[in-house]
């Protein structure tokens, strides 16, 4: 996990020490970077000119460097936590399956994933339903 | 592996990846760097001053291949969401 914002490293220090240390009653366990120009936000593409800071931007990258998936939302929404870990756990189930299976709609740990073969094509109807996209 | 820095009287420089042989500086090239990164392909890479363990650290991307990284951009600390 690594946060990023165009505020100062000694601005990180302070926030926390004053407000972030409390909600968690520890430090901060992860580095909280500092993009004082925007120059990293600006690669990923998320960076705002106008209002000169980052937008909330989110981006899973892989044990080999690539990007699998990223998320932006304007600043007064927050994100889902746990979709961002459901979907890094996707990610892995895919990878160490060696991409021989796959996560449908609605897939968390423990339910059903999907093995693309020939076979499969035009049969999902037989292997899985519509309410699996859904939460129990 | 990161180094650490002393706090001094300046912002921590930034430190800017070297422009690759052949890139020009012109508008177009800058608004190329605008684009959004595409799923699938390499995360670019970046080093940055970073807080981390009651230390100031220069830290990069690269020093967590081999390791999932959740990078999270948010628009400001002591902000409310």
């Amino acid at each position: 996990m690594l946060s990023v914002s165009v505020d100062s490293v000694y601005v990180h220090k302070m926030w926390n020490e004053h407000e972030l240390s409390k909600m968690i009653n520890k430090d901060i366990p992860f580095a909280m970077l500092s993009d004082q120009d925007g120059g990293i936000g600006k690669l990923y593409g998320i960076y705002d000119d106008d209002a000169g800071v980052e937008t909330r931007g989110r981006f899973i990258i892989d044990p080999d460097g690539n990007i699998q998936g990223f998320e932006v939302l304007t600043p007064p929404v927050g994100r889902n936590v746990n979709e961002s870990i459901r979907q890094i756990k996707a990610f892995q189930l895919v990878r160490d399956s060696k991409g021989t299976e796959a996560t449908p709609a609605g897939w968390k740990p423990g339910k059903q994933t999907l093995k693309p073969s020939p076979d499969l094509v035009g049969n999902i109807w037989k292997v899985w339903k519509v309410e699996q996209a859904f939460d129990d | 592996m990161p180094e650490e820095f002393k706090p001094g009287c300046q912002r921590p420089p930034i430190k800017k990846p070297k422009p690759e042989a052949g890139v020009t500086s012109d508008i177009s090239a800058r608004e190329d760097k605008k684009e959004m990164v595409k799923v699938g392909k390499a995360a670019p890479d970046f080093t940055a001053p970073a807080f981390y363990n009651g230390k100031f650290m220069n830290t990069s991307l690269s020093e967590y291949k081999g390791k999932w990284v959740l990078l999270c951009f948010y628009p400001g600390d002591f902000t409310f969401v």
